[in-house]
């Protein structure tokens, strides 16, 4: 951030996609979302996945592999908003303080 | 790019034609890609021309009728980033209604062309020439050049592409027409070739389009961490304009014989007072200039044209030696420590030692006529002041009261 | 007054009313002068224009490129169209002592000079309703009238102002006017 005006892009542009991946905001959590995976729809039966859906940032990983439905947080990027916990129809989520 | 060559006589079209039409037949003539426009009195003729030429197929261009001027400015800023050659035109209200985004494309830095009919703002509704619609975008980031005469309005819009495209400066332009004074005027003029205009401007190149095979992020957040550093740069790029704008009128001129400066100076060498003011109201000082001269008296006029970059330096480098400058301005900022074009030249010669005494005088406000003899009462009144060594920091002529 | 502000240009107020063509009639007459070599300023009475209202067109020609910009305050000639309007208007308000008044009329140029007590210059009278109910078969005024204003002041050739008026009006209604444009130059009455 310490950049002078002239060594920064013209106008704000941002002109290298997909460049938030570079900014971590796992720094940011304060409480950390666990999953209850006896609880999730997902692990269940590959439904439901309203918490990715939520996740303001993607940290959340619905993965299908062999069969198996596995569900993950990236917590490089969650920052502990508690939206997935809030929206979690099965309480399949709990927060913990870091 | 090829190099500018005079236009032969022969190749010149002569026609009679009101400022907004002429305006109409150059954005015609510079291939504009996209014109987002919302008519608006008295701008109207710019849009309906325009809008018969792409219904006749004599331009290429999407012409997009949008349902404001909000709208107008938004979809010329998106036009603009995708790396269209971009016009609209307005006046008053509706400049107004753009004024979000006027900001934005100023800072977007989209070189995007606004011609402008300037017309009073409301209330009362009036539809009738002051500058108080685009005085008041004065800091929005546009350049702003002011015209005298549809020739004048027909060549500075040409101009404007090339000046607004240059990579050194790529900021959006007004060019301003008086409402109804010129707007609705049939003059004689002088148009160019089709060619020699598509040589003269050549196509646009864009720095930084948007691309789905490069994409990029525009107008993103910018706070406290990187937001001052834009403005930064959007400072250096408006203070590069008078360079590149002589450029321009240099090759203009090579090509036409026609160029006008940031400002026109008329008599000022050894005037000991100095009129100025702009637009229409400069070429009606200028006679007044004239026939008071005949007189024995010692006048001149500055016709300002660009408003925006203020060329300071150079305006007091002419007036300095004056006695007295008399502003003459159609448009009151209320309360203000001085009207929009005082305050200006006012900042300008503060540096001197020695100034010239300024006047000001408040004029034509919702179109009020102004005759040479609005001129000749403040040239007086200014007259009279230098007797008594002090003036008032403005008044308003013409007004009944 | 004593400065003259518009040296080298001809000045012209039209009046008319909304709906009448002033404004056109004004403009195929600039639009001549230009064919001719000139520059001009052709502009109407700024407003909303509503048929009925009263409204004036201005109009300068010069052979110098114009500067003034401001309404024309001490016309050299003026032109009204419609007879109706000389009861509202006033035709010689502001108009130069060696003037020149040009009015859709039955009165002679002599009844006029009375009337408006005008003594220099030239009054011409011209019946360009019935020129126009005559041949347009409409109350047309503007064009034959527009005649009268050339015979008497040779500002433009009326051969230049037929050949401007064809090209806005080529066809049927150009030929028309051009008919009676010239009957109004024949019958325009000049004293
Ligand atoms: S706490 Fe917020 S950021 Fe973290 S996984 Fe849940 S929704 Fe995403
Ligand atoms: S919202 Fe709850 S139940 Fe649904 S997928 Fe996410 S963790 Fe499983």
């Amino acid at each position: 951030m310490s950049e002078k005006f002239d060594e920064i892009p013209m106008a704000g542009n941002i002109i290298e996609p997909g460049n938030a991946i570079e900014y971590k905001t796992g720094g940011w959590r304060a409480e950390r979302p666990i999953h209850i995976a006896e609880k999730c729809l997902w692990v269940k039966n590959g439904t439901c996945g309203l918490c990715w859906i939520y996740c303001p940032d993607n940290a959340i990983r619905l993965i299908e592999k062999d069969g198996k439905y596995i569900h993950e947080f990236d917590y490089d990027y969650c920052k502990g908003c508690k939206i997935c916990y809030t929206e979690c129809p099965t309480d399949a989520i709990v927060m913990e303080s870091e | 790019m090829t190099a500018v060559k005079k236009i032969p006589k022969d190749d010149v079209v002569i026609e009679g034609l009101t400022g907004d039409a002429a305006i109409a037949h150059a954005l015609k003539q510079c291939d504009v890609d996209v014109l987002a426009a919302y008519p608006i009195t008295p701008q109207t003729i710019i849009v309906e021309d325009f809008q018969k030429f792409a219904a006749d197929g004599e331009v290429k261009t999407k012409v997009i009728p949008v349902e404001s001027e909000h709208s107008a400015m938004s979809a010329c800023v998106g036009a603009s980033a995708a790396g269209a050659r971009v016009a609209t035109a307005t006046a008053s209200a509706g400049l107004a209604l753009m004024w979000e985004i006027l900001y934005c494309a100023a800072s977007m830095r989209m070189p995007i062309v606004l011609t402008i009919a300037n017309r009073a703002l409301s209330a009362p509704i009036n539809i009738h020439n002051d500058h108080s619609d685009s005085y008041g975008a004065r800091d929005s980031g546009f350049i702003q050049i002011y015209t005298q005469s549809c020739q004048e309005a027909y060549d500075t819009t040409i101009m404007a592409f090339k000046i607004a495209e240059d990579h050194d400066v790529l900021l959006p332009i007004m060019v301003c027409i008086d409402g109804f004074i010129l707007s609705h005027n049939v003059e004689r003029v002088e148009m160019l070739p089709d060619d020699a205009v598509a040589d003269f401007l050549g196509i646009r190149e864009p720095v930084q389009p948007l691309d789905p095979n490069n994409p990029i992020t525009m107008g993103p957040l910018a706070l406290t961490d990187y937001y001052f550093e834009f403005k930064e740069q959007q400072d250096r790029a408006i203070k590069n304009v008078p360079d590149i704008f002589k450029r321009v009128e240099a090759e203009f001129e090579k090509m036409t014989g026609r160029s006008y400066g940031m400002f026109e100076t008329h008599k000022t060498e050894d005037a000991d007072i100095i009129i100025l003011t702009h637009s229409t109201a400069g070429g009606t000082a200028k006679v007044v200039a004239d026939t008071l001269r005949e007189q024995g008296e010692k006048v001149g006029v500055v016709r300002l044209r660009m408003f925006r970059p203020f060329p300071s330096e150079e305006i007091a480098e002419v007036v300095k030696n004056a006695k007295a400058v008399a502003v003459f301005e159609k448009c009151l900022s209320f309360g203000g420590a001085g009207n929009p074009l005082a305050m200006e030249l006012r900042t300008a010669l503060y540096h001197l030692a020695e100034r010239p005494m300024v006047t000001d005088f408040v004029i034509g406000l919702g179109g009020r006529d102004v005759p040479p003899t609005t001129f000749v009462e403040g040239y007086e009144k200014t007259k009279e002041y230098l007797k008594k060594g002090e003036a008032p920091s403005y008044e308003t002529l013409g007004v009944r009261k | 007054m004593a400065l003259d502000f518009a040296k080298g240009i001809t000045e012209i107020r039209w009046h008319g009313r909304g709906g009448q063509g002033v404004v056109t009639s004004n403009q195929m007459l600039g639009k001549s002068a230009l064919t001719e070599g000139n520059y001009i300023q052709a502009f109407p009475e700024f407003g909303p224009e509503r048929t009925g209202a009263p409204v004036r067109a201005f109009l300068r020609i010069s052979k110098n490129p114009i500067q003034i910009y401001a309404q024309v305050y001490h016309p050299d000639v003026v032109v009204c169209i419609d007879p109706t309007l000389l009861e509202v208007v006033n035709p010689v308000e502001g108009l130069k002592e060696d003037g020149v008044l040009v009015l859709n009329t039955t009165k002679t140029p002599e009844e006029i000079r009375e009337k408006y007590g005008f003594k220099g210059g030239k009054v011409v009278t011209v019946d360009a309703s019935k020129i126009a109910m005559d041949i347009l078969g409409r109350p047309f005024y503007n064009m034959p009238t527009l005649a009268a204003v050339i015979k008497a002041t040779e500002i433009v050739e009326l051969k230049t102002a037929i050949e401007t008026v064809l090209e806005r009006y080529p066809g049927k209604v150009g030929d028309l006017n051009k008919a009676a444009m010239e009957r109004a130059a024949e019958e325009a009455k000049i004293g």
